[in-house]
């Protein structure tokens, strides 16, 4: 009786907290929606709306894999990478074989490759790499978004009516007559990408990847996984299949990763593998959410990446020298802050304190 | 006779590499973080002798001296004021965001103090190339003395870790932080010492990274602090002379890469060894296999 | 955990009023002309940014202590790009909030592409002085200051065959980076129909380019008697260095990347000896514009001017006399003085510091004379 009670008390509890954090991002939608249309919202958080959406899924998608699965990769970037070419090719090669197709479905196809070749090489990538742990599985996972970046700046590819022409070394091996056919030219990258996201689609997106991972965490599936990131041999012991439960995370986690590529793809109309967007540092960038907003806390990561988006930019208008300089020292000390024991428990004396004044007012 | 000359090339490479993944596997080896911030540390070890010397006009040993004071100093700040706090944080990813938030924050300032424009840094080294082969193969001065100067640090440290009490309690902190501190010794301390031998050995590196490769930019010790780093794991991280062993191969295959797979490709092959390394040697070359237990 | 982030969300919520509240506060002032910069300052390619922006700064204030532009002053706002396109659209649209009415940049390839996209539909001008690639001015409110890539290649090839430089040539190029392989690509192209053949072309990438002794042993063994090096002269300064530690001393050519390269702090000059470069600037070159762009930057920020500080500089006198001959008033909307510079800029030729005689077609591209000078006792002189 006692335990039916307490499972029926944790499912609403956790449904809540479901809702809560979907009830953040739609408010936050129609918040931003309404100041759009009041002509309130300056040109710079118009801008950032639908990159503020592909950081919130990466933080969520790479929290299934860090929070959940608990395990640690620095790879995160090279499955975005993958989803944002392959979406972008996509789009780029229907933009001259069916120049009718409208643009919504064009890009929910796009979607749709983007995710399943991320999910792929997710999959593909985790077979071998799942076999190792903590540190060696993030240089390992960092490794292969690096050799994704690598190859993506060498391959050359076009398609006209003789075909598919590939090279792994220039342009001129392609022997296309018409450059213009060329859709990914080495380290140019694909440019001209069609502009077919906006911030609905990236709400939307952002909606999508919570079903997915919050219900993921509340099934069976993710009951196993979490299992398995407490104590992999207990977990083993009770008959949960280690590999299959893993992949299947790594997969997922993979797949929205993709489908944040493309969005970040079909939002910026040049799209090219620079250290900067695909390398290490990016993937150490989405790390760098899911830990601040609190290691398996969705709403944690979804808040810290809108923060760590939007600090940065916001910081243009009162130092331009030392942005980044401050923005170190901010991340620093939020780090600190949110993570230090001595802060944690100096937070509970100053709340404890201000419960105990609360207290004694509703007493007078 | 050129597959000679690539294996050189190699091993100089490598062992740029192999004196900067010292510091990192002892750092990673005792404190059991990876300290993300200790390329850029290294590229300050390089902007201060180059401050010294270059600047100042000062000879290049005091360059070097004041060099590895400075970094121990700023390595034991760093360890204070961002890492300490969070030693006891509810996870360890924590403590590695902050390293990422100082490795930001040294970029920075080097970008504020000097600028983006590269600085040519004089060698330090006065040692001759050597000749062999009638000419056809050169070692640079360079080469030599980072070689021998890696062997020198990688005898010291094995002598330090296992002859002093330091270096004891070091290894007894790396085993087991609570044990240890009931046996007596000073956690913190240890740890704090950690960090300025892990400095200075940075600093050290540094300079002779950028007499190898002459070039300085506040940007300079990033990548060499990756594969660094990645030769440290590849070497078996937390062992000293995997370090060495790792270093130097991650040289000569990124070189022979180059020379005789596609010098497009060279960071997808170096990245792919590593791969295979790992899958065959989860732990790394030289690295300890850890029972797991129930 | 909740209560910070409630205190977090309570941060960016006012941080985001804020930011809202930036906006239009600086409609008012119609009395001076708002030009906007965009190109990197931090990170890795900070160094081109960083200069154009003094470029820039030093032509603005030059202007504007000449009593400015028909008697307007110039207001001049750089923006951080951190040479990536996201970041490139963010700057762009903090200048559009600043209500900027002309737009300078952005310097580096990737990001100005994607900003052509955005004040094209805006319709706001945008003249780039340092973005090579082709698609940098794909619109019709886009003009370059420097040459394309292609343009640059292919002269390369030329020059070099037709003054008999070299009968063996090898590459070595950047793969992971636009202005580099576009360089190289068209090199290989107008090679084709040179009397010099191409025996050894390798590549580094922005990963690895500490170590370049495999790319020169190569070209070493193949024999190759010049070195074509369409590549930024920090990297070129590194292989200077080494090719002189290993004892290969062939022939080196290069692009206006390589100009700089005496300005590299500390560095030995007479590795350069005898480099030939095709660019449109040389530091020390004697004619008088020149000279005094030289000695101005030299005694503003106390370092020798790039040559993307010349193209930033001249960028800024381009948009003046374009300014002046459309007759532009600081009132305009920016749409009306980008329609109005559109048709001027075919119209007017500027003798600037990276070039005599330019002038624009409509599709953007600059016409000027390139000029190849050799580095001759630590200092540029022209060839014959």
């Amino acid at each position: 009786m006692a335990m039916n009670k307490m499972k029926k008390i944790n499912i609403s509890a956790s449904l809540k907290s479901n809702l809560i954090t979907f009830g953040i991002v739609i408010a936050a939608y129609a918040v931003m929606q309404i100041l759009v249309s009041l002509h309130l919202v300056s040109s710079l958080m118009r801008g950032l709306l639908v990159p503020i959406c592909v950081y919130v899924i990466l933080a969520v998608s790479l929290n299934l894999t860090v929070g959940i699965l608990g395990e640690l990769s620095l790879g995160h970037a090279g499955f975005m990478c993958v989803g944002a070419f392959t979406g972008a090719f996509f789009s780029k090669y229907i933009l001259y074989a069916v120049p009718g197709m409208p643009g919504a479905l064009r890009f929910f196809l796009a979607l749709l490759i983007g995710a399943l070749f991320a999910g792929l090489f997710g999959l593909l990538i985790g077979i071998p790499v799942l076999r190792l742990k903590g540190d060696y599985l993030a240089i390992v996972t960092l490794a292969f978004g690096e050799i994704i970046k690598n190859l993506i700046n060498l391959l050359y590819l076009g398609i006209d009516e003789n075909g598919v022409h590939i090279s792994l070394n220039s342009a001129l091996d392609l022997h296309m007559e018409d450059s213009d056919k060329i859709i990914v030219n080495g380290a140019m990258g694909i440019t001209g990408t069609p502009n077919d996201s906006n911030f609905t689609i990236g709400v939307v997106l952002v909606l999508f990847a919570l079903i997915i991972v919050l219900n993921l965490i509340h099934s069976r599936d993710g009951r196993a996984i979490m299992a398995i990131r407490d104590n992999t041999i207990a977990a083993e012991s009770v008959g949960i299949n280690v590999t299959k439960y893993k992949l299947m995370a790594f997969a997922i986690s993979a797949s929205l990763a993709g489908i944040a590529g493309v969005l970040y793809a079909h939002n910026l109309s040049t799209l090219t593998a620079l250290p900067k967007n695909f390398g290490y540092n990016m993937s150490i960038q989405i790390l760098v959410f899911v830990v601040l907003g609190g290691i398996g806390n969705i709403r944690g990561s979804i808040i810290s990446a809108v923060v760590l988006t939007v600090l940065p930019e916001l910081l243009r208008g009162f130092v331009s020298d030392s942005r980044m300089l401050i923005y170190a020292i901010i991340l620093i000390a939020m780090m600190l802050f949110n993570w230090a024991p001595a802060c944690i428990a100096w937070r509970e004396k100053i709340r404890y304190r201000l419960n105990r004044k609360k207290n004694a007012k509703e007493a007078e | 006779m050129s597959f000679i000359s690539y294996l050189i090339n190699g091993i100089s490479l490598g062992s740029v590499y192999a004196l900067i993944a010292l510091g990192y596997t002892m750092v990673y080896g005792i404190a059991k973080m990876l300290n993300f911030a200790h390329g850029d540390v290294i590229m300050i070890g390089a902007f201060t002798t180059y401050t010294v010397c270059s600047i100042a006009g000062l000879p290049p040993v005091l360059g070097v001296l004041v060099a590895v004071v400075f970094c121990t100093l700023l390595g034991m700040l760093i360890e204070r004021v961002a890492y300490k706090p969070l030693r006891k944080a509810a996870s360890p990813l924590a403590v590695l965001i902050t390293a990422i938030g100082v490795s930001y924050f040294l970029q920075n300032i080097a970008l504020l103090i000097f600028g983006a424009n590269a600085k040519s840094f004089t060698s330090i080294v006065t040692l001759e190339s050597v000749k062999l082969a009638g000419g056809q193969i050169t070692v640079t001065g360079e080469t030599i003395v980072t070689i021998v100067v890696c062997i020198i640090i990688m005898i010291l440290l094995t002598l330090f870790i296992n002859k002093t009490k330091a270096g004891q309690a070091m290894l007894a902190v790396s085993e087991d932080k609570g044990a240890a501190q009931l046996m007596g010794i000073n956690v913190d301390a240890t740890i704090a010492l950690t960090f300025a031998i892990g400095s200075a050995l940075a600093s050290i590196a540094g300079v002779l990274l950028c007499s190898a490769y002459p070039q300085l930019t506040p940007y300079t010790g990033s990548m060499p602090g990756i594969k660094a780093f990645v030769a440290a794991v590849f070497g078996g991280i937390g062992s000293i002379p995997g370090a060495f062993i790792g270093g130097i191969l991650l040289g000569v295959i990124e070189i022979f890469g180059k020379a005789y797979i596609s010098s497009q490709m060279a960071d997808a092959i170096v990245f792919a060894v590593l791969i295979l390394v790992l899958l065959v040697k989860p732990t790394g070359l030289l690295g300890k296999n850890i029972q797991e237990k129930v | 955990m909740k209560k910070f982030s409630k205190l977090v969300s309570l941060a960016a919520a006012s941080a985001m009023v804020l930011s809202m509240a930036g906006c239009g506060s600086n409609a008012g002032s119609s009395d001076t002309f708002k030009i906007g910069g965009i190109g990197p300052i931090t990170g890795g390619a900070a160094i081109y940014g960083e200069s154009v922006m003094n470029g820039c700064q030093l032509a603005v204030d030059e202007i504007n202590e000449a009593g400015g532009i028909n008697g307007v002053k110039i207001e001049f706002n750089f923006q951080d790009d951190e040479h990536d396109a996201e970041k490139a659209v963010n700057a762009y649209n903090t200048l559009k909030d600043w209500n900027v009415q002309m737009l300078i940049g952005c310097v580096t390839s990737t990001p100005c592409i994607a900003v052509t996209e955005k004040s094209n539909a805006d319709n706001v001008f945008q003249i780039t002085p340092s973005g090579s690639a082709v698609k940098c001015t794909q619109y019709d409110n886009g003009f370059q200051v420097c040459f394309s890539d292609p343009n640059q290649g292919a002269a390369s090839a030329q020059y070099i065959g037709e003054n008999n430089l070299a009968s063996k040539v090898a590459v070595i190029y950047d793969s992971s980076d636009v202005y580099s392989t576009g360089i190289y690509q068209s090199f290989v192209s107008g090679a084709e129909s040179q009397p010099f053949e191409i025996v050894s072309a390798e590549a580094f990438t922005a990963d690895s380019k500490t170590d370049f002794s495999v790319q020169l042993q190569k070209a070493q063994d193949a024999g190759a008697d010049l070195v074509f090096l369409p590549i930024y002269y920090q990297e070129s300064a590194l292989i200077l260095t080494q090719a002189n530690a290993m004892g290969y001393a062939p022939n080196w050519f290069s692009c206006d990347g390589m100009d700089g390269i005496l300005g590299v702090d500390n560095f030995d000059t007479t590795l350069a000896e005898g480099v030939m470069l095709l660019t449109p600037y040389a530091a020390d070159s004697t004619d008088e514009l020149s000279s005094k762009f030289t000695q101005a930057y030299i005694a503003k920020y106390g370092e020798t001017p790039i040559q993307f500080a010349a193209d930033g500089y001249d960028a800024v006198y381009i948009l003046k006399a374009a300014l002046e001959k459309s007759g532009a008033k600081p009132s305009d909307s920016a749409s009306a003085i980008c329609d109005g510079l559109k048709s001027a800029m075919t119209q007017i030729t500027v003798d600037g510091v990276t070039g005599a005689g330019m002038t624009w077609a409509a599709t953007g591209e600059v016409n000027k004379a390139p000029m190849a000078v050799v580095i001759k006792d630590g200092a540029y002189a022209a060839m014959q």
